[in-house]
């Protein structure tokens, strides 16, 4: 199947999963060994620590899928600020998971440009084939979670996907099963 | 549509030379294409030497506001403070995508114009600012960085020059307010992306207090071309008679275009040419009903319009909208242009950083007013309050973020009226939101400002 004219696009078997399992157990702290050493290897980068609150988060959400209150406790302390003024810039920025989300994270442009091509459609096509039915609600099975995103910066490609880190070009309704039956 | 584009003898590609080449992407294969020649002559230049060639060259910003260069860099004096250059890689303006595919193609020349523009404003730290979802450019610019590092184009002693030139990437995490310059500083340094109160100006006390210089991807990238050729190079792209807007531009291009993608002109081109020859006109063989030539935040020109309109600052300015950051949105005949205006309106809803009142309420507001027009549950005196609305959203905030969601109201009831009042309700019930007056009296189609 082709990804859009332009990049060699990997295929969406290659597309991994968000995080590990969500961890429900006792809070396990994210900044230890080489989470601990890429954060501070970013902190050499900025004149104080507090800038390296967006990277931080970051590394969270890669490590644990999602960023709980617990981790943005273990991030206001690692960056000597307090959890409230984490959680403050965390709900700030859409891209922060505060809850669990589906293992494919599937983002859909529906802004203007992406919407006079027909971008609504896709959106369809994914809550349906994905059996997710509504936006933002994790599909039964834990696999998925749809949601409408404002504009993915790629509107030439109409209608960009991101499924988790994975950006997808030009998917048209038809393309969806398809792409959904590639995702393991 | 794809890479390379090129279809047309008129495209002048010079930042998009090497799109849809992946050997352009490594370091080996940008500096067979001539990459870091300007760096290395850079730094053996006084930083004042290339804001001079800048400024010359005529060279304006391609983020949006389109303020020159070289007076920009010229703020920034050897004061003996830390500098610091950020360059703006937040590209999230509907219609537009041209940063993107520099990063994506030509990371290199990216990498090299923010270490050229670090060091002409005295800066020995860049940051590159880039939204959150741009996953394949983040990797591009990276493997470019770590790539330059490597080879001692970055660091301390820079090219073997004596000269230090840090530069880091940083990643967003969804907000377009982010490129909004004062809001990108805040979001950098660990905040939420609220813009800041101007003055002070970025080039007094910006990143961190000290003094900042905020520049596209776009503009930086053109810096190394120009230093490598000259300001006079630069200079002979742009029409004869308009010294105002030169060199070229990406345009991108997107919505119902026949051929969607990136184009690179002169500046002065004309629009018509570009839309119908260079573009193809509509998909599928419909018409052009409308077009938004600079990103969303600009109003909307007629197809006629678009027929005379010259592509530069100043002419589309004369043909009544704005270059913006050349992201342009084609509407063919069969779009509903209420409909498109309510979900811009939507996006800038959901994009208020929130802290204006007239932002906040009114992206609100107007979004609902919209939707319900769209809907058919509008009535004429839905326009007088978009209106009304519109005017306390302009010039009243901290950014121009809710200007920009006010403009495509504004000049959708100015062109597009008659899709509006075709919407009304049939029989208006009552009118006005809240109110139990009935509209006996509120005539249907024609508003009393018509
Ligand atoms: C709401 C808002 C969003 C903006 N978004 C961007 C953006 O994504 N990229 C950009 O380069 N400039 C953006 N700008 C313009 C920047 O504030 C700034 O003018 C620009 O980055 C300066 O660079 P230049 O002089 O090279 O154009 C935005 C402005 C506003 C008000
Ligand atoms: S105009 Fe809107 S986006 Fe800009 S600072 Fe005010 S509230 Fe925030
Ligand atoms: S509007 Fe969909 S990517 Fe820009």
């Amino acid at each position: 199947m082709t990804f859009g004219p332009s990049t060699p696009k990997p295929s969406p078997d290659q597309l991994t999963a968000h995080g590990a399992e969500h961890d429900h157990g006792p809070y396990e702290a994210v900044f230890t060994g080489a989470a601990r050493a890429e954060l501070d290897e970013l902190l050499t980068r900025y004149p104080n620590k507090m800038a390296a609150l967006l990277p931080a988060l970051w590394i969270v959400q890669r490590e644990r899928g999602w960023v709980s209150d617990d981790a943005m406790a273990e991030v206001a302390d690692v960056l000597a600020l307090t959890p409230a003024y984490v959680k403050g810039v965390v709900t700030f920025y859409t891209m922060y998971h505060q809850h669990p989300v589906g293992r494919y994270f599937i983002q859909v442009c529906t802004t203007t440009p992406c919407h006079v091509c027909g971008a609504e459609g896709v959106v369809d096509a994914f809550l349906q084939h994905t059996g997710c039915g509504e936006l933002g609600v994790t599909s039964a099975d834990g696999r998925f979670t749809v949601i409408e995103v404002e504009c993915l910066g790629a509107c030439g490609f109409a209608t960009p996907v991101m499924i988790n880190e994975q950006f997808l070009e030009s998917v048209t309704p038809a393309r969806v099963p398809e792409i959904l039956a590639a995702l393991t | 549509m794809g890479y390379p584009h090129r279809s047309h003898e008129r495209e002048t590609p010079v930042l998009s030379k090497h799109f849809g080449d992946p050997a352009a992407r490594t370091l080996q294969g940008w500096r067979e294409r001539g990459g870091y020649v300007a760096l290395e002559k850079a730094l053996k230049m006084d930083p004042a030497e290339i804001q001079t060639i800048v400024k010359d060259s005529g060279l304006r910003g391609r983020g949006g506001a389109g303020f020159p260069t070289g007076v920009k860099w010229s703020f920034m004096k050897p004061d003996g403070k830390q500098h610091y250059l950020c360059c703006n890689a937040d590209e999230s303006e509907p219609g537009t995508f041209k940063d993107r595919e520099i990063m994506r193609w030509t990371p290199h020349a990216l990498v090299e114009g923010v270490a050229l523009g670090a060091y002409a404003i005295y800066a020995t730290v860049a940051y590159i600012y880039i939204r959150g979802e741009f996953t394949e450019p983040l990797e591009q610019v990276r493997a470019a960085v770590k790539e330059a590092y490597a080879a001692g184009i970055l660091g301390e002693n820079a090219m073997g020059s004596g000269k230090t030139v840090h530069v880091h990437v940083h990643q967003g995490a969804g907000a377009y307010i982010c490129g909004e310059e004062t809001a990108l500083m805040n979001s950098l340094e660990g905040r939420r992306g609220n813009p800041r109160i101007k003055p002070p100006f970025p080039a007094v006390a910006g990143l961190f207090g000290q003094p900042t210089t905020i520049n596209n991807v776009e503009t930086l990238t053109a810096v190394p071309h120009i230093l490598n050729n000259g300001a006079e190079w630069y200079k002979q792209f742009g029409r004869p008679d308009n010294p105002k807007s030169v060199g070229t531009k990406l345009f991108s291009v997107c919505g119902n275009a026949a051929r969607p993608g990136n184009y690179e002109v002169p500046l002065g081109f004309n629009f018509g040419e570009f839309l119908w020859d260079l573009c193809g006109g509509a998909a599928n063989g419909r018409e052009i009903k409308a077009v938004i030539p600079g990103g969303s935040s600009v109003p909307f020109l007629t197809a006629e319009e678009c027929r005379t309109a010259i592509m530069d600052y100043e002419g589309f300015v004369a043909a009544g909208s704005m270059l913006g950051s050349g992201g342009v949105i084609v509407f063919d005949d069969q779009q509903d242009m209420v409909r498109q205006i309510a979900r811009l309106c939507r996006f800038y809803a959901h994009e208020s950083c929130a802290q204006c009142s007239q932002c906040r309420e009114g992206t609100a507001w107007t979004t609902k007013i919209m939707e319900r027009i769209s809907a058919g549950d509008g009535t004429v005196r839905d326009f007088d309050t978009l209106l009304s609305i519109a005017d306390n959203m302009t010039g009243k905030t901290i950014c121009v973020l809710s200007d920009s969601c006010a403009t495509p109201v504004v000049s959708g009831l100015k062109k597009f009226r008659h899709e509006f009042e075709a919407k009304l309700k049939p029989t208006p019930g009552v009118v006005g939101y809240g109110s139990t007056a009935t509209a006996a009296a509120a005539p249907r189609a024609a508003s009393p400002t018509a």
